[in-house]
């Protein structure tokens, strides 16, 4: 064909300039694979309707943060996501439906993709800090049926909190609003938030509004990593106040 | 030699960063890179001296194909699939017995789950991807690998990266991210190794002597370049410290989403899809000495395919609060998607035309051929769960999980299995296979095992969903959480004995290839020429 002067070359011969050439070859899949992840990835970051003001939603405390370390380095994702979404039956069995707004200085997101073990993105304040001690210990002590791992080490283990103030560093450079202060002032909020009454707390209070304070169980200055993870998840879901919050504000 | 001081500064530098390691377990790490360092030393200057004055393309003719790193990777991909089919044995029996998690952090499943994917994924299949890519290259290209310890690194790095990200993971040194776990030092070793691996690709391409690219080699090159942005676009971290195995990605909630399974669908799409239609592309043709079926759809289902996958990832998302429109894109595109993905399989398929007889008295194309109707399975299962009505009912739930497996065992083992048995006996230069008949046992042994797990784990999947949305008359609703876990029991018992019967069919295949490596029975040098069509 390609010698036949009448006759343009067909489709399939032009082909062959991706087939004898390897650099064109790649310049082409580079395209064809861009086309699809740009379009999917980059709106998101400017579309204001991505992720709707809401309010209540602060960065983690220096605790929560080390607890939300442990949760990741124990693969708790790997069972149970946080993603509420908007199905009457999850509704009613877990709360509000998620808000995008609610994982916003997650870094990474823990939405999951299996439930294992139920959904736990609205988990704060559903269990005492001991039910959850107990359940971290041997979770068949309050769930006979329960085929979570146990994890006794936790409560054992003293939470090791010595660089936190370096997380809160990298994690502002990411665009979480953490002020100087905050990172400078990182491991003593941690041991304030983690002991009964502190001198600090209402400043601490300041700094990171309606976090939880009280003696996680723990003996005083000597916070576990069972303590931590508990002041996560006791933290989950709670930041915003769904009596308060308005659905409809932000339909455009 | 300039290597070699490269590996004494890198030994050093490890070395530096274990002192002052803020963990024990990152510190152990760092003098494993150290170790590495110091034996690559080793290694090159052992080289530089017993080199050979200049190492012949050609010899009587034909070229002298390199060998040696495709046969560690082999190897590699056989010990890896055992050990990570083993894991998966371990945590499904974890899921149906929880005792055995043992109350220790490296036993528990939270970790091991990481490991297990990993292993199968990235080092199983990224060893046969290797190991194939590697060969088929040289093949088709008709010259010899291009590079002399290049290619050693390149599979001997990978295997490195494989060891820091399984012992992280057991050490709970993880980015929380599935499929995408390892730390940020580990992701920045696998790059070094993936350019290398890229550009000893691309150069044993332009050695080649036949104008046209073979089609499994555009595979391969998609497979390559698509992994290296996926990994460097879901792996953008900060490290607290260079002292620290800690980073934090610098996506956050909804966008780190959309990133994730962006990564997370096309290392589907490319690492478990793309890398081993190649492996189709060569191995199939070549074991049933036929010509691929059409040349005009591979083609068409080569730029359909790497085009489409792209965008499939949002319907890990579903009902998430990720935007609407997100979504219904990729939604949209996964349903597209079972076009293409089925032009591969008919390809695949069709070449047999004229000799579907071999699959009585060959167990080994057989097993490659199972596996392209696997592949043709899971992928109208996949495209069907990517509806939104349906995935409200399969997202979160087993059924997930055995679409995974029936796409991971069926087609992405059992092309890998395939291609393992041809290339044992080609690359060791004996005649054929130590035993047909134990081929025929594996086939069976985990033909069965598979059909136990994907079977018991869409009842599982399905059962648990229903369950969850289901009402009382009162409208209260019906089960706890709880009563649904109990409901599974059984199931996760079935799919162990599945588990178990797919690890008992590979021990099958390694006691196979172990007494095929040891036979006497070497190859007339004339007869790999003879089975040469693709090329």
């Amino acid at each position: 064909m390609a010698n036949s002067p009448t006759h343009k070359p067909s489709l399939w011969h032009r082909h062959a300039v991706f087939e004898k050439n390897s650099i064109i070859l790649i310049i082409g899949i580079l395209v064809a694979i861009s086309i699809g992840g740009l379009v999917e990835v980059l709106p998101l970051f400017y579309l204001k309707s991505t992720i709707e003001a809401v309010e209540g939603v602060r960065p983690y405390s220096p605790l929560e943060l080390a607890g939300r370390n442990i949760y990741l380095r124990e693969g708790c994702y790997n069972c149970h996501s946080q993603m509420v979404r908007p199905l009457r039956d999850e509704v009613e069995r877990y709360g509000h439906y998620s808000l995008a707004a609610e994982s916003m200085y997650d870094h990474p997101f823990q939405w999951g993709s299996k439930r294992t073990g139920p959904d736990i993105a609205r988990v704060g304040g559903k269990y005492s800090d001991d039910w959850h001690r107990d359940h971290l210990r041997n979770p068949r002590s309050v769930v006979p049926a329960s085929i979570m791992p146990g994890y006794p080490w936790l409560e054992q283990t003293p939470l090791n909190i010595a660089h936190i103030g370096e997380d809160l560093a990298v994690l502002s450079v990411e665009g979480v609003p953490y002020t100087q202060e905050m990172i400078a002032t990182a491991i003593s909020d941690a041991k304030t938030q983690g002991s009964a009454d502190d001198a600090s707390t209402a400043a601490f209070l300041k700094r990171y509004p309606k976090a939880i304070t009280r003696d996680l169980g723990g003996s005083v200055g000597k916070l576990t990593e069972a303590d931590a993870l508990i002041a996560y998840l006791q933290l989950l879901g709670t930041q915003v106040d769904f009596k308060l919050y308005d659905d409809k504000a932000n339909i455009r | 030699m300039a290597l070699a001081l490269l590996s004494a500064a890198f030994a050093l530098g490890a070395l530096i960063v274990a002192a002052k390691a803020y963990t024990p377990e990152y510190a152990f790490h760092a003098y494993i890179f150290a170790a590495a360092g110091v034996a690559s030393v080793f290694a090159v200057v052992n080289r530089y001296y017993n080199r050979p004055a200049e190492t012949p393309q050609l010899i009587d003719g034909k070229p002298n194909y390199n060998f040696g790193p495709i046969k560690f990777a082999t190897l590699a991909a056989v010990f890896w699939g055992v050990a990570g089919f083993t894991v998966g044995l371990v945590i499904a029996l974890q899921l149906a017995y929880p005792v055995l998690n043992f109350d220790l952090p490296w036993t528990s499943f939270g970790r091991l789950r990481p490991l297990h994917t990993s292993a199968v994924i990235f080092a199983f299949g990224g060893n046969v991807l290797l190991a194939t890519s590697l060969y088929v290259v040289q093949r088709t290209c008709q010259a010899r690998l291009a590079g002399d310890l290049s290619p050693w690194f390149v599979v001997l790095g990978y295997n490195l990266f494989i060891v820091i990200a399984g012992t992280g993971y057991l050490l709970g040194i993880t980015e929380g991210k599935e499929y995408a776990e390892p730390e940020w030092y580990a992701d920045l070793w696998l790059t070094i190794v993936w350019v290398v691996y890229l550009l000893v690709f691309l150069t044993t391409l332009w050695k080649r002597t036949e104008p046209h690219i073979y089609v499994a080699n555009w595979f391969y090159l998609a497979f390559i370049v698509t992994i290296a942005v996926l990994h460097l676009g879901n792996n953008a971290a900060i490290p607290i410290s260079i002292f620290s195995p800690k980073s934090y990605i610098v996506w956050s909630g909804v966008q780190d989403a959309m990133i994730q399974w962006w990564y997370g669908h096309n290392a589907v799409g490319f690492f478990l899809t793309a890398g081993f239609l190649a492996i189709m592309y060569y191995f199939i043709p070549k074991r049933a000495d036929k010509p691929v079926y059409s040349y005009r759809l591979s083609i068409i289902h080569f730029w359909a395919l790497i085009f489409m996958y792209i965008w499939a990832g949002p319907h890990h998302l579903h009902y998430t609060a990720l935007p609407d429109w997100a979504q219904t894109l990729g939604m949209t595109f996964s349903i597209m998607l079972w076009m293409p993905s089925w032009g591969g399989m008919i390809n695949g398929l069709m070449t047999l035309s004229g000799a579907w007889d071999k699959l009585r008295t060959d167990p080994v194309l057989r097993m490659m051929v199972v596996s392209v109707a696997f592949y043709g399975m899971s992928t109208f299962e996949g495209p069907m769960m990517s509806i939104k009505a349906v995935n409200s009912l399969s997202h979160y739930t087993d059924w997930t999980i055995g679409h995974v497996h029936s796409g991971a065992l069926g087609w992405v083992g059992y092309v890998s299995f395939g291609a393992i048995y041809c290339l044992v006996p080609w690359l060791w230069k004996k005649k054929e296979l130590y035993s047909l008949k134990l081929v025929n046992w594996h086939f069976w042994l985990s033909t069965i095992g598979i059909v136990f797990y994907i079977t018991s784990m869409w009842v599982a999947g399905i059962m648990q969903g229903l369950m969850w949305r289901a009402y009382t008359a009162l409208g209260f609703l019906e089960y706890s959480f709880i009563e649904t876990t109990e409901a599974l029991h059984p199931m996760y018992v079935i799919r162990a004995l599945g588990g178990a019967l797919f690890v008992l069919g590979a021990l099958v295949m390694v006691y196979n290839i172990y007494m095929t490596i040891r036979s006497p029975k070497t190859a007339l040098i004339g007869s790999q020429a003879a089975l040469a069509p693709g090329e």
